[in-house]
């Protein structure tokens, strides 16, 4: 958790509530440093989605802040920010949504305005950073899902985002699906900020931890000491798998 | 995955045909289709002629006659309607073995069966030898309007993934002993289709963000320019253009 | 009743190609609007969501029809989906839909013919989503707000749109046939089965759209403006709160007008095509060859049809009866559909009063 010059993103005072009138946070706040691998952990219902929505102007319009590197959230700059905050979804059926591997890819970046040799350029270096650069011709649902959603990955990476966010990376993974996808996590020099109720992997992927309760921020530290504190993991609905202590295995090591 | 879907009609290969630039092929059979439709059907030899045309570009594809007689089964109902047509059909009427046919009504069993067989024909031909993919960008080319292309798109990415969704709400229903069997059950399987569209619904909402979240705006981006040449063109066009001389031909003769 | 090329003339094809064409542009438009969430303010505009949300519902309506419906021993009918598709996101949208599936079946599938596509989407994608959308929203108007109503108003507006489709088949036969087939039996086979197959069809979407109405009501289109009235807490009990403005009329003019409108048209139609198309008088007598037109031409297999003769039996003018046929057969299914609003608002009442009774707890 060092102080880190440039912040990635910048979270203040966030507040929404859906037109239903259902009220989903309710100010929160947080900073997130350039580099830096942050678990965001919390029970169903939380608000962890809201939040994540909020993080690239999909859901606007509440109270508060969101700037990213520096950037407000709005309607300014709403293709720049798209760009530069890439959310991998949870089911990667809904992010590929088109007919090939390769067209999938390069759909952010093309948006973006980029063509031709620049464009493949990028296409190809981000199935290569996921591993994944054999199946560019691949119709999508021809692949397994750990492939489905290490492409999904690279969609994202494809845009050379600031900041990576992750719904629920691990769900559905074989285990070595999985620890494929934490060896290339921890391999990308990107901020990323890691939606998860998988709190091994989180521990594993990410010095830092953010648990939000409640709509609020309820609290922030080093992944490993949030784990350990039993009190806090029950009073916000966190369970570690059985058999797990967090207080054995040896903390992640971080970046400099 | 998902029956009847997937695209079951496409051959795989390298022939000239495979190569042309998918909107020429769509334009060389619609216009072909068209000039078999505006043939008399008294002129029976210029069917003919039709058939050896595919049947010469059939062999150019390298799509065997026997894949291209299968795929021609899809006509079947309609076959059936034109052996009816002679009993029907009003008009002077032929005793043939006995039985009173309408001229009228052979000749519309013919014309029915003719040109629809020609169309199913050529139809079959542009699936074989044109990925489905492919096809799109075809239809986009050949300016239909993007969002309709669009439309298609996400029909047939999620086509496989629905049915396949379908297919496991079949198993989840039949794993706990249930079966259809007659009108009796219309409920349960009514409900079925509705949390399917329930389930299309929504992942349409999530495809939707996914798709804004990567700055999609409406528009999609031109992400493969398909060009055809000079040369391609009149390729994939002799075909009609062929068919437009026996059209006329039948006309005149 | 995927027509292939040859079954309709050229310029027929062509004028109908041109008013799918048509219908379509005004779809695109309309789609938008149907498919703008204007709910959540930063989830976009409807241009953004019509692409895969429309894309998803065509997908939908594609799985859908290959879910089998079993009838008895061994035949089974699946849904054609125009009304379905109509009722649950919008005629625009639903024209979109059904028009895509038509056309990627015709391109991939070979099924149905190229230069029929204007013919074919005429029918089932414009004739059946209109048709449907018309006779709902009329229904839903008319008939007391509740979900049972949308449900019995699906099942009508289902079983009128696949006759209905028949008879612009037929229409369009009428005029660009190739053959020359006494129109009175095409007609007569045509919306005799089709009457039947409307039936399922009606059966089929009023179970779905009453299944999708049950978990989530504000994704039924068709249904929008029927959500629950907003409830206020009055000393601990349940009091409904005033009306502050009426939902969004999606057809301005008043709904019984449309519905009487839509009836009547639908009566002289009938009437007035079966008169017209049974011209020729020797037009009644091969009712079997009348059976296996359709039943063939349609890949459902569904039982005789009680229609199917077509003509009124002791009615001797050839030409009259065929019109009469016509207008039983709106007749008939106007009763039906009728019987089964009496039906459903008698339980309602009924259990309004039970309601009433145990005092107000739920509410939907």
């Amino acid at each position: 958790m060092d102080p880190v010059s440039t912040a990635s993103l910048e979270v203040s005072g966030l507040a929404f509530a859906y037109p239903d009138g259902h009220q989903a946070l309710f100010g929160v706040d947080f900073t997130i440093g350039r580099g830096e691998r942050v678990a965001l952990l919390g029970p169903n219902g939380a608000g962890k989605t809201t939040l994540v929505l909020h993080l690239n102007g999909i859901l606007t319009g509440g109270a508060g802040t969101v700037r990213v590197a520096g950037l407000q959230v709005g309607r300014r700059h709403m293709a720049e920010i798209r760009r530069r905050v890439g959310i991998v979804f949870q089911d990667p059926d809904d992010q590929l949504f088109m007919p090939t591997v390769r067209e999938d890819v390069a759909f952010g970046p093309a948006a973006a305005g980029l063509k031709g040799a620049e464009l493949e350029a990028r296409v190809d270096r981000a199935l290569e950073r996921v591993g994944m650069a054999e199946f560019k011709d691949r119709p999508p649902h021809h692949l397994s899902f750990g492939q489905r959603r290490r492409v999904a990955v690279a969609t994202v990476l494809a845009m050379e985002p600031e900041i990576l966010v992750l719904d629920e990376p691990s769900s559905n993974l074989d285990p070595a699906s999985r620890r494929e996808l934490a060896d290339i996590l921890r391999s990308l020099d990107v901020t990323v900020l890691m939606v998860t109720h998988d709190l091994p992997y989180a521990l594993e992927l990410c010095p830092r931890a953010l648990v939000l309760s409640d709509g609020v921020i309820a609290a922030d530290g080093p992944t490993g000491d949030l784990l350990a504190d039993d009190d806090l993991m029950r009073a916000h609905r966190l369970e570690l798998p059985y058999g797990f202590d967090p207080r054995s295995v040896p903390a992640p090591p971080g970046r400099g | 995955m998902g029956a009847g879907h997937s695209h079951r009609l496409y051959r795989h290969g390298h022939s000239p045909v495979h190569a042309l630039p998918p909107h020429t092929k769509l334009a060389a059979v619609l216009a072909f289709v068209v000039v078999v439709v505006s043939t008399p059907r008294e002129a029976m030899w210029a069917f003919a002629a039709y058939a050896m045309l595919l049947g010469a570009v059939a062999y150019a594809a390298r799509v065997p006659a026997g894949f291209l007689l299968k795929r021609l089964l899809i006509e079947v109902p309609f076959v059936a309607f034109a052996v009816l047509l002679p009993f029907v059909a009003e008009g002077e009427r032929v005793d043939v073995l006995g039985l009173s046919l309408s001229v009228n009504g052979l000749w519309g069993a013919w014309n029915v069966l003719a040109k629809g067989t020609l169309g199913v024909a050529a139809s079959v031909l542009l699936a074989a030898t044109t990925e489905l993919r492919e096809l799109l960008h075809g239809l986009q080319r050949l300016r239909l309007p993007p969002l309709l292309v669009q439309i298609a798109s996400f029909m047939v990415r999620y086509g496989d993934v629905i049915t396949d969704e379908m297919r496991r709400m079949r198993i989840a229903r039949e794993s706990r002993g249930f079966e259809a069997r007659g009108v009796r059950h219309w409920g349960v399987l009514a409900k079925s289709a509705g949390a399917l569209f329930i389930r299309s619904y929504e992942r349409g909402e999530r495809v939707h963000l996914a798709m804004v979240s990567r700055g999609y705006t409406g528009v999609m981006p031109v992400i493969d320019e398909v060009a055809a040449s000079r040369a391609q063109w009149s390729y994939a066009l002799a075909l009609p253009c062929a068919a437009l001389v026996v059209c006329l031909l039948g006309w005149t003769l | 009743m995927h027509a292939p090329d040859g079954f309709i003339d050229v310029p027929v094809s062509a004028a109908a190609g041109i008013l799918a064409a048509g219908a379509i542009a005004v779809s695109l438009r309309g789609a938008r609007r149907e498919l703008d969430d204007t709910a959540r303010p930063g989830a976009g505009g409807g241009a953004e969501r019509t692409a895969p949300l429309a894309g998803l519902v065509a997908a939908f309506i594609f799985a859908v029809q290959m879910l089998n419906f079993p009838v008895a021993a061994g035949t089974s009918g699946h849904l054609l989906g125009g009304a379905l598709a109509a009722i649950l996101v919008g005629p625009y949208t639903g024209v979109l839909c059904v028009s895509v599936v038509l056309l990627l079946q015709s391109v991939l599938f070979a099924d149905g013919g190229l230069t029929a596509l204007g013919v074919n989407i005429t029918t089932m994608a414009i004739t059946t989503t209109v048709v449907a959308y018309a006779l709902f929203r009329g229904l839903v108007k008319v008939l007391p707000r509740s979900r049972r109503s949308v449900t019995a108003a699906s099942f009508v507006a289902a079983l009128v749109s696949v006759p209905a489709s028949a008879v612009v088949f037929t229409l369009l036969y009428a005029v660009g046939g190739t053959t020359d087939v006494s129109i009175g039996k095409v007609a007569g086979a045509m919306v005799g089965v089709h009457v039947l197959i409307g039936l399922g069809e009606a059966a089929i979407t009023a179970l779905t759209v009453g299944a999708v109405i049950a978990v989530r009501p504000d994704l039924v289109h068709g249904a929008r403006g029927l959500g629950q009235k907003l409830k206020l807490r009055v000393n601990g009990e349940l009091v409904d709160a005033p009306e502050t403005a009426e939902p969004v009329p999606v057809a301005a003019r008043s709904p019984r007008k449309v519905w009487i409108a839509g009836l009547v048209t639908s009566l002289l139609l009938a009437g007035f095509v079966s008169f017209y198309a049974s011209a020729n008088p020797d037009g009644l007598e091969k009712v079997a060859a009348d059976h296996g037109i359709d039943q063939q031409a349609e890949e459902h297999a569904v039982a005789d049809s009680p229609l199917a003769d077509y003509g009124v039996k002791d009615v001797d003018d050839a030409r009259l009866s065929g019109g009469l046929a016509g207008v039983i057969g709106v007749g008939v299914t106007v009763v039906a559909g009728t019987g089964v609003f009496w039906a459903v608002r008698r339980r309602r009442t009924a259990d309004e009063r039970a309601e009433d009774t145990t005092s107000a707890g739920t509410s939907v």
